[in-house]
């Protein structure tokens, strides 16, 4: 019952969505409301019809796309992480280095992009970094937050009880602050793969976020579309699987 | 046998506001007191003090022959008010803790605990996690784990607070024969006069904030007597008069 309560509605929604989109696009309805040559408008059965027929191109992009994302979100995960708990440990050391961590929040990634490029080339590096530097700021705050929100209690009876600090870290405090590790790392798999395409944006040879910049200028707007579904599709089975390692890491909840 | 615990003259103060007005008494090894006042007088805060995990302003305390916090933590176990059950540990890996914290092996440790988790009724729910255990049986736990400690001193901080009547009335008839076997020195923070006064030889009545000892109240040898007995016999109606009539004129002073 709960598959049925949980599944139908927002499959419903996107069957209506999909459907409305359909006859407004193949009777050329949103063509002209927009001014728009029919040819830049696709469908969802001829953005589905290029799906199948560039399934080749698409899967080998889409694969360059996800390991950059996975590596830049795992290399981002380690760092926030280990920050955390070192701006957590060292009282100096937060008050130092957390407004600079802040700061890098609210320079546009855009930006920081090309000068990425020019620093590590055209590779990967770029691309990690970028993912990297948008997901490290929510898993190293989400993270800080669930440490030093652990229960004074909890700590006071580990002291009673002969636990020294490394213990209490290992033992209460990383274990309480995993809900709120989980709740970053979430936020931070969904942009990472925003974070991927602005990578490849500014300097790729292959990658989703290449073959949209392609597509866009040969006016494939159909594949353009397909290609965005695949990066939302990543984006959403990254999520969930974030969301499963929760389920089975944190078992008592 | 526990050790000997001397207050004289703790004061405590906390944000310009004074808790602890000159708290002196003498505590002989291997003796149960409890401490009654009323709610958010300093209670806890004392007790607190005495396990080393706070500091007093002013005035000395001694637990054996140690009154540094850092030697005082070393001799106390503090149980407080909540039962901080680690709820991604079992109940037993819970119990287990303060061996586990002085370095001992998980399995060794398990079966080191093993004897005291029989004689505190929980056989049988070894694996079980907290959050599958009663209150009662969630306060056994941590009594279980204080005990464990192997400590001199015991400070149980309002134990059975949160447990409904009928399971606090059964686990003070449960206690009291094992406090009475171990021979620690027991300190019992409570506002459940009728607890007070079955569990422990004396007691220590204070003021409301900023505590100050009214009375020393001794209590009923209630050694070996079922509590409903206990509670009806005319030198428990008396002691738990002389208990309200000091708490009832510290509240006026």
């Amino acid at each position: 019952m709960n598959v049925v309560r949980d599944w139908v509605p927002p499959l419903f929604l996107v069957a209506l969505f999909l459907a409305a989109w359909q006859v407004a696009a193949s009777t050329g309805f949103l063509a002209e409301t927009l001014g728009l040559d029919p040819l830049l408008v696709p469908s969802p059965s001829e953005v589905a019809a290029v799906l199948w027929e560039d399934r080749q191109i698409l899967a080998e992009n889409a694969l360059v796309t996800l390991i950059e994302v996975v590596a830049g979100f795992a290399l981002a995960l380690v760092v926030g992480v280990a920050a955390a708990v070192g701006f957590h440990l060292f009282e100096p050391l937060r008050r130092a280095a957390y407004p600079l961590a802040v700061a890098s929040q609210t320079i546009p990634v855009i930006v920081i992009a090309p000068i990425l490029v020019v620093w590590f080339g055209y590779g990967i590096g770029p691309k990690l970094a970028i993912i990297a530097l948008i997901c490290f700021f929510p898993i190293a705050v989400n993270t800080l937050d669930g440490l030093r929100s652990v229960d004074r209690d909890l700590i006071g009876m580990m002291r009673s009880l002969d636990a020294n600090r490394r213990r209490i870290l290992t033992s209460v405090e990383l274990p309480s602050a995993l809900p709120n590790l989980f709740s970053g790392a979430k936020i931070a798999v969904a942009v990472a793969v925003i974070g991927a395409v602005f990578g490849e944006w500014v300097g790729a040879s292959e990658g989703l976020g290449y073959l949209i910049l392609q597509d866009n200028a040969q006016l494939l707007t159909d594949r353009l579309f397909a290609a965005v579904f695949l990066l939302s599709v990543m984006a959403m089975l990254l999520f969930g699987a974030i969301s499963l390692i929760e389920r089975f890491t944190i078992r008592w909840r | 046998m526990g050790d000997g615990i001397e207050a004289e003259g703790i004061t405590r103060s906390r944000g310009g506001l004074a808790v602890l007005d000159s708290i002196s008494f003498s505590l002989a090894a291997g003796s149960l007191t409890a401490v009654v006042g009323p709610s958010g007088c300093g209670k806890s805060t004392l007790l607190e003090i005495i396990a080393g995990l706070g500091e007093q302003d002013e005035g000395t305390v001694s637990v054996g022959s140690s009154d540094g916090a850092g030697e005082r933590l070393e001799r106390c176990a503090w149980m407080p008010q909540r039962d901080c059950l680690l709820p991604w540990m079992s109940a037993l890996d819970n119990a287990c803790l303060p061996l586990v914290n002085r370095g001992m092996g998980r399995s060794r440790a398990r079966e080191a605990a093993t004897d005291t988790f029989v004689r505190v009724g929980l056989e049988g729910f070894e694996s079980y996690l907290p959050g599958r255990l009663s209150g009662g049986m969630r306060q056994r736990v941590a009594f279980a784990r204080t005990l464990l400690s192997g400590k001199g001193v015991m400070l149980l901080d309002e134990p059975f607070a949160s447990l409904d009547g009928i399971t606090r009335a059964e686990l003070q008839e449960w206690i009291g024969p094992l406090l009475a076997e171990e021979g620690r020195t027991t300190i019992l923070v409570t506002h459940d006069l009728d607890e007070a006064i079955y569990l422990c030889g004396r007691v220590i009545v204070l003021s409301p904030r900023p505590a100050r000892v009214v009375a020393v109240v001794d209590a009923p040898d209630t050694e070996g007597v079922e509590r409903l007995e206990a509670i009806a016999s005319p030198e428990f109606i008396e002691a738990h008069r002389e208990v309200a009539g000091h708490l009832r004129a510290g509240a006026g002073s």
